[in-house]
């Protein structure tokens, strides 16, 4: 969408906004963010969940103030909630006590524009994004895809400078995202709303080359602009043309290599470990073995799977620490290690997982010496929480010990109980047996 | 602007607005009678002549519906606070939690003097005192709900708000009180039943000389006790009954109907909830157009949007908000020496310790009473219950029975327990006590019911194909499943009890008085006696046993029903 002159629209200088959890120390979520979005554009941030893009696109609009960087829209400093600017809700974030119209007109309201006017522009609207019909309906009556309407209209009707886009389509089924992404492109393109730019967060790369002008993806830890890819393709875009495809395989390479950035962390003990469940990994692994060559290309991999980045990419990162797995290049390969537990019977695989556990993952290690050299073979869990929360905040070390308790009792290499929190080293079978449920 | 006058009625309407027009004059009539000049020298005497009931059931209505508005300002204003204010939520949350448990009918002797002293010679001072009673009985836990759910309005509706730049009385009335109305809404109709027992108990008032019977259903059931009256009774027993029916009818079913709207789900539901004055209402032209007219006006005051363009706030802490943080928690600390103190001087220093001695020993006795009837009631009320909850026909015609009985303020069977108590020659030790939980245990009834029938198909289902069956099937399934509505009733009954103790364990029928020995007769006797410092000592002891017992049983009781057995 160029030739509309370079007027910038919000420019980012050097951002930073870090979260300061009770338990004391700080937790960098972004560091160094500068961008800018000039007129006519479409940007796209894509990144994985918790990796503060939502945070990002809130700061952009004044909700969240940054602890440090400057954001200015149209060369002016954001201090506040910029009501130039509207968003649109993963959640679709409508009020359930109002009807579509109420919705829709909230904004207007808000802004103290008189009834006839308010309800004339926010009829005009509704007809504009296809909802006429439904304008006394609750949106508990209406289906995911309607809702998602009513998020955009109520948005486009305060006639927004920018729009703002926090996954909007990612709470939808493939079939109706992909209507509500054309009818939106459709207005774009053909001018029929007066925003000048939108600024959209997604962890769907699909999407964002669909849509987007540029992509910016965010990576690291805190996270910065790792990476800017310009889309130049003219809209509508073609899902099956080469162009599209090289452009998607790009960015799949640009997100694998972050993958390994994270392996190399400050304390070994306090790696950052991905949330990915057992049957996830084997379930990947598996398709990645049935190749006859055992290996696959990630893009491939994602949608035969069924899998968004947020989802894909801790399991990938999780069977690579593993050594089951190898990334490179935005392909997948399965190790030997990795060939020789997925053929294992459901018996053999624990011990196979438990020693690659031991062996990759030093607070599982940590966790068995423990237990091995206390005369109880028992120990809280809150020994171990300590020594994470001197590297990580207090949520993403419970995130990380969870990780490993969960993968820790999988392999049997020891035994937790939720209630107490006591790790240990008894039989997992045999904790706390009430006298009645052997007699049955 | 439309012009509402065009409107024609239609045949809902003919019904409506005379209605309409009566209730607003029944309303003046009653703030008049409110407010007439009365002496507390004078003994007030009601008649028992049953025309004058009506009259009463309106003003018993009145006094209810004024407590009722004094416990949303102060719901509003506290829960806010609470919810706001990070400092103030620190003081104002636990707060809360001892409010809920202190029994509010021991107060009554204290606030009687204190607001008959804000209005001499003035009638509306006992009103007020009356309301008051009725209000410290239903205002926590709609505070507590309102609190709740301000602390859990989803993140993007408040930031959609910010972003549509509502300012903060904008947000108030357009998302955190529409966000937080079905939970009010059904808060305030668990406050309202259990109202109508403290409006009958505060209406008649004796504390030391003072004697004061306002015109209501409870003076008048206070009289024909004194007059021995059997039949008077038994008229106050059936007007009560059609009041809370009407009250039911008319006032709340519709409420709670109309809130279903405010529920955060998208998720349509199966049964909607359903009311025949709400769809009279919805039928009406003319008084329909009248409302849309006076909501149009409502949203102009409450939307009015920001007279100046926002103004950012300015970096710095200003010198008040400083000060405050500096004195915040000595403050807190001083106020609390400062009571302690006066509760020193004024009950401990002239009763002496041994005093506490026998009012502890007094609540133990209580203590005793309650525990025993408790079980006794889950004994009775738990298989009954799961009965009925297993039955989804029988559940649905029980469930609004279980729930009026719950209303029905017990006190007004009592002539009929001293009566039966007297002709068989009982204890009244052990027998009073049977009265404590008359009221109460219908908590435990209406909840086991609704966790009995909340349990899914399938588990019910398992345990049959698994042929899990007779004592198992209750250790396994039932039991479990129902333990965390279990738990919710079992705290409102016994809450419920230690309160009714002060009323039931001296009843009286004429000059027959029969008195059980506990800390509820302790406190009884001192306000009758006009023996203010005994009634603090005894108020402030029920309230260490109530919390005591709360932190040690309930709360741990429901953490472990919350963490284990929860089924969603």
């Amino acid at each position: 969408m160029a030739g509309l002159g370079e007027h910038e629209l919000l420019r980012l200088k050097a951002v930073e906004k870090s979260f300061r959890p009770p338990s004391g120390g700080v937790q960098h979520v972004l560091k160094d963010v500068s961008f800018c979005l000039r007129e006519g554009e479409i940007v796209a941030i894509l990144g994985r969940s918790g990796s503060g893009k939502s945070t990002l696109l809130r700061i952009c609009c004044g909700l969240v103030t940054p602890d440090g960087g400057e954001v200015l829209y149209r060369g002016q400093a954001v201090t506040g909630p910029v009501t130039r600017m509207a968003m649109i809700f993963q959640s679709f974030a409508l009020y359930p006590w109002l009807t579509v119209l109420g919705n829709v007109e909230l904004g207007l309201e808000a802004r103290g524009i008189p009834d006839e006017e308010r309800r004339r522009r926010a009829l005009a609207t509704i007809d504009l994004i296809g909802l006429d019909g439904f304008e006394s309906a609750y949106p508990k009556e209406l289906s995911g895809g309607m809702r998602q309407r009513v998020g955009i209209a109520r948005a486009l009707v305060v006639e927004p400078d920018l729009l703002l886009m926090d996954e909007a389509f990612s709470g939808l089924d493939v079939l109706t995202a992909e209507t509500l992404k054309t009818d939106l492109l459709d207005l774009w393109v053909e001018r029929r709303m007066p925003t000048r730019g939108i600024l959209m967060v997604s962890n769907n790369i699909e999407e964002v080359v669909w849509m987007a002008d540029r992509v910016l993806v965010l990576s690291g830890e805190p996270a910065r602009i790792g990476a800017e890819v310009p889309i130049p393709l003219k809209h509508p875009r073609d899902w099956e043309s080469p162009a599209f495809k090289a452009l998607v395989e790009e960015i799949y390479q640009v997100l694998t290599r972050r993958v390994r950035d994270t392996s190399a962390q400050k304390s070994p003990l306090a790696m950052r470990l991905p949330t990915a469940p057992i049957n996830q990994m084997l379930g990947l692994l598996d398709a990645v073995g049935q190749e006859a060559t055992g290996r696959v290309d990630l893009p491939v991999l994602a949608e035969e799977m069924g899998l968004e980045v947020d989802d894909l990419f801790p399991i990938l990162e999780a069977l690579e620490l593993l050594g089951f797995l190898k990334v490179e290049k935005g392909d997948a390969e399965i190790t030997a290690q990795g060939r020789a537990w997925l053929d294992a019977d459901i018996l053999e695989r624990k011990p196979l997982f438990a020693e690659a556990l031991v062996r990759a993952i030093p607070m599982a290690a940590h966790i068995r010496k423990v237990l091995d050299g206390r005369p109880g073979n028992r120990a809280h869990e809150d020994r171990f929480l300590a020594e994470l929360e001197k590297f990580l905040s207090e949520d993403e070390a419970r995130r990380v010990l969870d990780a490993v308790i969960e993968w820790g009792r999988y392999a049997e290499i020891f035994a937790y109980d939720d209630h107490s929190g006591m790790l240990s080293l008894e039989n997992p079978g045999a904790q706390e047996p009430p006298p009645e449920e052997t007699g049955e | 602007m439309a012009a509402p006058l065009l409107v024609r009625p239609n045949r809902w309407d003919l019904l409506t607005i005379p209605l309409v027009l009566g209730l607003f004059g029944l309303l003046a009539w009653g703030l008049r009678q409110m407010t007439v000049p009365f002496e507390p020298s004078g003994v007030m005497r009601l008649s028992l002549d049953p025309w004058h009931l009506p009259e009463y059931a309106f003003r018993t209505v009145l006094r209810m519906a004024g407590a009722l508005v004094m416990s949303f300002l102060f719901t509003f204003t506290y829960g806010s606070l609470a919810a706001k204010s990070p400092r103030a939520e620190r003081i104002l949350v636990p707060m809360l939690d001892v409010l809920q448990s202190v029994p509010i009918l021991g107060f009554m002797a204290i606030t009687v003097t204190g607001f008959m002293a804000l209005f001499p010679g003035n009638l509306l001072g006992v009103e007020l005192a009356s309301m008051f009673a009725i209000f410290t009985s239903q205002a926590w836990n709609m505070a507590f709900s309102f609190y709740q759910s301000l602390k859990t309005v989803p993140r993007d509706l408040t930031q959609a708000a910010h972003l549509f730049g509502l300012s903060a009385w904008q947000r108030f009335w357009r998302l955190e009180v529409p966000f937080a109305m079905p939970g009010l809404v059904w808060n305030t109709m668990m406050s309202v039943s259990g109202g109508w027992f403290f409006v009958v108990a505060s209406e008649a008032i004796a504390v030391g000389t003072t004697q004061v019977q306002l015109p209501g259903i409870g003076s008048y059931v206070a009289e024909a006790i004194r007059q021995q009256d059997l039949g008077a009774v038994g008229l106050a027993l059936v007007t009560m009954l059609v009041v809370i029916l009407a009250y039911d009818q008319v006032f709340f079913r519709p409420l709670v109907a109309w809130s279903r709207k405010f529920k955060f789900e998208l998720i349509e539901e199966e049964e909607e909830p359903e009311s025949w004055m709400l769809d009279w209402i919805r039928r009406t032209r003319l008084a329909r157009k009248g409302m849309a007219v006076a909501g149009r006006l409502a949203r102009r005051v409450l939307l009015r949007p920001p007279a100046s363009p926002r103004v950012p706030s300015s970096p710095g802490p200003s010198w008040s908000r400083t000060l405050l943080r500096h004195a915040f928690w000595p403050l807190v600390l001083g106020l609390g020496v400062l009571g302690a103190h006066r509760f020193y001087t004024f009950s401990l220093a002239p009763l002496g310790w041994s005093e506490v001695l026998v009012a502890l020993g007094q609540g133990v006795l209580t203590l005793l009473r309650v525990v025993v009837l408790i079980g006794l009631a889950c004994l009775v009320w738990v298989p009954i219950g799961v009965f009925i909850g297993l039955r989804p026909r029988l559940a649905v015609r029980f469930q609004p029975l279980a729930q009026f009985l719950a209303a029905f303020p017990a006190n007004l069977f009592f002539p009929v327990a001293v009566l039966a108590i007297r002709r068989f020659d009982l204890s009244p030790e052990v027998f009073t006590a049977p009265l404590m939980v008359l009221g109460t245990q219908w908590y435990i009834l209406f909840n086991v019911i609704a966790g009995a029938s909340a349990i899914p198909a399938d588990l019910k289902e398992t345990a049959r194909s698994l042929g899990v069956r007779g004592i198992l099937r209750w250790k396994r399934l039932l039991l479990p499943a129902l333990l965390p509505y279990l738990t919710t009733g079992l705290i409102n009954a016994s809450g419920g009890t230690w309160n009714a103790s002060i009323v039931a364990e001296v009843v009286s029928w004429g000059d027959d008085t029969l008195v059980a020995t506990g800390l509820g007769s302790y406190i009884a006797i001192a306000t009758e006696g006009g023996d203010i410092p005994r009634v603090v000592l005894g108020v402030v002891v029920m309230s260490l046993y109530v919390v005591t017992v709360e932190r040690l049983v309930w709360r741990r009781l429901y953490g472990l029903a919350e963490a284990r057995f929860r089924l969603d």
